[in-house]
């Protein structure tokens, strides 16, 4: 579990003080998956770093697992950081070691097994990422999504209770992105590895993380579960970031919204209600009409979902708008 | 045939033999103290200059003042002032062993330079990454900083041999020995044209020799 008691940050920069994060209290359970989104510069960077006090808090106290990392000295924390695996963007593999070395590396700096134990542990560990075939390459030689399949075997070495990833599929394709991805969401589940990440795409936190964080400024904006958050976004940059991931230009629904009649909804389905036949069923019984706008159905995690766009004539509309909220579909009247 | 050795005429080759000895034995010996003088000189300037692990202003600009004057002191003058520190060290000022002192004092903040931009082209993120793995600072330089600047600190190791190979030649101004003496003393003050091609020729060889097998090491180390 990680804490965080009213901690802030400021840097010093030119003489003038930046805060980077106000006083924020925050708290990760064990186990989930949890996601923070925002812009560039929105502080999500600073805040994972002080996790593992890359950077040092100006205030306030963060703990994990019922350790102050704030109160550590030296030598505690550099236990601590062997328990803590991060990840990065730019991987950040040393191109002067192999890349079974490099997998090595966490292990050999802690100094606490032997030189076969070290190996058997990072032939697992290649075993695990798919990469056992290159253990003898350098990471030039690796494509992307392969090196970053190396840094987290590397994060995962010293078998840490809590993985950081740091923009960790910024810099790959969709594909690739995808598959690391359902690494990730592979390693949670089976090691019950707690994963905090940050990302500047919805679609990364809707694919794996239980919890998402929205940031803005230095500031958490709107925070909850994944599916609440996605589905019912409040804060204008939490609208933003969903929109962005959908591909909706809200000028050109406008546009669209003024060249049809009758009532406009927005209609969630989540788990079952995705798949039931309920629009056909209550068009026909309530004699409304329905065209449809907009739409996607998609999972969030492994909760499939469903967001559909109508816009609504004749009929009972009143008995269809009952039937749907009755059916636990979400209804949003947008005119 | 009987031209070339009416050419060759002045050469005592005993004596080449033995300057290229003294020139080889110089640049071993200094290379070598300037190495290792210059690599921890090179790794302090690094971890002391701005936003570096441990920023030290006041070090770093003492360390900076103290490495800009050595390196713009004209090497021969350098040569001079050194003497009594030589005699000091060495017990003499003349010979390969004489050479030796002002030629480490002269390459040494050079090759520290050079260290510190070798080191300032690591990517700060692998820093990053082995401070996260909970390495300490001492692990950082020598699993991480080091292996991974190694083609440049080959590169700057190149780049010093050969500049101590020319300075080698200016120290046989003072009774230094090797080639460059050689030159100095019968190609140029005695007007034998065949002694200074002979010993440009050799020196050539030796910097074409030092530049291949630096570059070699580079792109083996390079791994790119």
């Amino acid at each position: 579990m990680i804490e965080f008691h009213n901690v802030h940050k400021t840097y010093r920069v030119a003489g003038k003080d930046i805060p980077a994060l106000h006083s924020t209290s925050l708290r990760v359970e064990s186990g989930q998956v949890f996601g923070l989104i925002g812009h560039s510069g929105a502080g999500k960077s600073t805040l994972l770093r002080l996790i593992n006090r890359l950077e040092t808090p100006s205030g306030g106290q963060i703990i994990v697992d019922n350790e102050d990392v704030t109160a550590m000295d030296a030598n505690g924390l550099r236990r601590f950081r062997q328990q803590v695996g991060m990840i990065f963007q730019h991987f950040n593999l040393l191109a002067s070691k192999t890349v079974a070395d490099n997998v090595a590396m966490p292990l050999t700096l802690a100094g606490e097994l032997s030189r076969s134990e070290i190996d058997q542990r990072v032939a697992e560990l290649l075993a695990r990422v798919g990469l056992s075939d290159h253990a003898k390459k350098y990471p030039a030689q690796l494509s992307g999504g392969q090196k970053q399949r190396v840094g987290i075997a590397r994060a995962l070495a010293t078998k840490p209770k809590v993985l950081l990833c740091d923009e960790a599929t910024s810099a790959l394709d969709p594909q690739t992105t995808a598959s690391v991805l359902q690494l990730l969401a592979e390693i949670n589940r089976e090691l019950k590895l707690t994963i905090v990440l940050i990302t500047h795409e919805m679609d990364v936190i809707r694919r794996v993380c239980d919890e998402v964080a929205v940031m803005d400024a230095g500031v958490i904006v709107e925070q909850g579960p994944v599916s609440q958050v996605f589905l019912h976004p409040t804060h204008p940059t939490t609208k933003r970031f969903v929109q962005e991931d959908e591909q909706i230009d809200e000028s050109e629904q406008r546009d669209v919204f003024a060249h049809v009649p009758g009532r406009i909804v927005r209609l969630t389905f989540q788990g079952e209600a995705t798949y039931a036949p309920l629009l056909g069923t209550i068009a026909r019984e309530t004699g409304v009409d329905y065209s449809i706008l907009a739409g996607r159905i998609d999972r969030i995690k492994d909760t499939p979902y469903g967001q559909l766009t109508l816009a609504i004539t004749g009929g009972d509309m009143e008995a269809a708008f009952a039937r749907f909220t009755a059916a636990d579909v979400h209804m949003e009247v947008l005119r | 045939m009987d031209t070339l050795v009416s050419f060759f005429a002045n050469i005592d080759w005993f004596e080449i033999w033995l300057a290229t000895g003294d020139t080889m034995m110089m640049l071993g010996g200094s290379l070598l103290f300037t190495i290792l003088l210059g690599l921890p000189l090179g790794v302090l300037l690094f971890l002391c200059s701005p936003r570096q692990l441990f920023e030290q202003k006041a070090v770093y600009a003492l360390l900076s003042l103290l490495v800009n004057i050595l390196r713009s002191l004209p090497f021969i003058i350098l040569l001079i002032v050194m003497i009594p520190l030589t005699v000091l060290i060495t017990g003499t000022s003349l010979g390969v062993a004489g050479a030796i002192p002002p030629l480490v004092v002269g390459a040494t903040p050079f090759f520290a330079r050079l260290v510190e931009t070798a080191l300032r082209e690591v990517d700060r993120g692998i820093i990053e990454a082995t401070q996260a793995m909970g390495a300490s600072t001492r692990q950082i330089i020598t699993s991480a900083l080091l292996p991974e600047a190694r083609p440049g600190i080959f590169a700057a190791i190149t780049v010093t041999a050969i500049t101590l190979v020319s300075y080698t030649a200016m120290a046989g101004v003072v009774g230094a020995g090797g080639l460059g003496d050689l030159a100095i003393r019968f190609g140029y003050q005695r007007f034998q044209t065949d002694v200074m091609i002979v010993t440009v020729v050799l020196l050539l060889i030796l910097v074409q020799i030092l530049q291949t097998v630096g570059d070699r090491l580079v792109v083996h180390f390079s791994r790119k």
